[in-house]
């Protein structure tokens, strides 16, 4: 944290930027909140840890608009979202620069207070794998990589865009395959399928975290604030709605979804929304070839594009499975 | 509301015919007195490519038991390549609907231009067929008040 400190310092001093985008603390420890610190104010309260979650990119939208240049800490996840943002043209790009912060994976308190920890009030970072958790009841330890957000998991390591690099010695954690718990749900009956995402899927209390978090879900007009779309509100929801307004924020991001997880990140009833996003993801990567959005900034999505011999839709029904 | 009396299930069917050649393959069915079940309701788009995954949804959601869109043939577009684009959207709206448990042959795309009436006739008579074997839209539809 120090050295980031010491770069925005600078920044500050050599009038690069007269304004940075990080995170403060918000109302508990283990909360970050995205702020803007300005030359002025100064860095008071500003924060970077293993809680600093946030994917920030989505907040030049407003920012760089406002004019003056503003530096942005940007994580490899987030480094995707942002050239999404670019490629899509919805951020100035003279107003911004960016400074890639290194990331050891974030800790999802959540997932903490799963493990049967009550009453935390604040946890530690230490250089190695353990976290030390002083809770109301005493101390405690617990091991950094089974408390990490999902995302963490299928990390994609580098940055992929950025004007300055804060580098850190390389940290290593367990991934996995990012489609593997797709595959398992493929590998299901259709009738057990249907019965997963009920059970996940009632759950949503609509609350468009998922859609307000996502940066590429960033229209100036939503479907879902339209009270004629048939998707806008939970009071008189019924059970098919709740899927439909999920199928419908996947698909309107679809070919654009960088995978950076924050839908399911931000999900106050814990929907695994990524799986989502993510099957959408593996069919394009099958049928059309692979494509990473966010790796950079002008090739066109899968959904943008075509081949003339591209498959017909009934390729659905071929398929095999239950 | 329909008074189904005989109790025997026929199902509703939902049409997105493009404009110019699927709408114009209907109505050349039409007029060859080519028969299909009047259970298919046809509306009509302007392009295959207007047809928005949400309508789809809301079509099942407001009771059809099948959705079928039809457009001109990968080619032909009248906008030269509104189907193109419409093709990959619904291959990845009909694998949504699959991965959620929906079954497969309640949505379906074909290419019918407006020289094939009898291909529409055809089409809509053997989507009919697996659509009633299916039987009633249930995973699409409002429970609340059949359970």
């Amino acid at each position: 944290m120090q050295k980031i400190v010491d770069k925005i310092n600078e920044l500050f001093a050599n009038d690069t930027v007269d304004r940075v985008l990080g995170w403060k603390t918000g109302e508990f420890s283990y909360d970050r909140t995205p702020a803007v610190f300005t030359k002025d104010t100064g860095l008071d309260g500003f924060v970077y840890d293993d809680f600093c979650g946030s994917n920030l990119s989505k907040y030049l939208i407003s920012e760089s608009a406002k004019g003056g240049k503003m530096a942005v800490l940007l994580k490899p996840c987030d480094t995707y979202s942002y050239n999404q943002l670019v490629k899509e043209h919805r951020i100035k790009t003279e107003n911004v620069y960016v400074v890639a912060i290194p990331c050891r994976g974030k800790v999802n308190v959540e997932a903490i207070k799963a493990q049967g920890v009550k009453g935390i009030l604040s946890v530690e970072e230490t250089a190695g794998d353990t976290l030390k958790v002083s809770t109301l009841y005493g101390d405690c330890e617990c091991d950094r990589n089974d408390v990490l957000y999902e995302k963490c998991s299928v990390c994609q390591k580098t940055h992929v865009v950025y004007d300055e690099i804060i580098e850190e010695e390389p940290y290593d954690r367990p991934r996995k395959d990012r489609f593997a718990e797709v595959e398992a749900l493929e590998a299901m009956t259709a009738e057990e399928r249907f019965a997963f995402w009920r059970e996940q899927l009632s759950k949503c209390i609509r609350c468009n975290a998922c859609r307000n978090a996502c940066p590429v879900c960033n229209c100036h007009k939503c479907i879902f604030d339209n009270a004629n779309s048939g998707v806008a509100a939970k009071a008189n929801t019924d059970e098919f709605e709740e899927n439909m307004f999920h199928i419908i924020r996947a698909f309107h991001v679809a070919g654009r979804c960088t995978d950076c997880g924050e839908c399911s990140r931000v999900c106050p009833q814990n929907i695994p929304l990524h799986l989502l996003n993510r099957k959408y993801i593996k069919e394009m990567n099958e049928l059309y070839g692979e494509y990473q959005a966010g790796a950079d900034a002008e090739t066109k999505g899968p959904l943008t594009n075509f081949t003339k011999d591209d498959v017909e839709p009934s390729i659905v029904y071929q398929k095999g499975g239950k | 509301m329909q008074v189904n009396e005989s109790k025997e299930f026929k199902p509703t069917i939902v049409a997105f015919c493009c404009n110019w050649c699927s709408y114009a393959g209907a109505d050349l069915a039409g007029s060859g007195r080519l028969s299909y079940p009047a259970d298919v309701k046809i509306i009509r788009v302007p392009c295959s490519c207007r047809v928005n995954p949400l309508f789809i949804l809301r079509a099942f959601e407001k009771g059809a038991d099948g959705v079928i869109m039809c457009g001109c043939h990968p080619g032909d577009c009248h906008y030269s390549t509104g189907n193109y684009y419409a093709r990959r959207r619904m291959t990845m709206l009909f694998s949504m609907l699959d991965y959620m448990g929906i079954e497969r042959e309640r949505t379906r795309v074909e290419w019918v231009s407006a020289a094939e009436g009898a291909k529409f006739a055809a089409t809509m008579n053997d989507f009919i067929e697996t659509v009633t074997k299916l039987g009633e839209n249930r995973k699409l539809r409002d429970l609340r008040c059949k359970k």
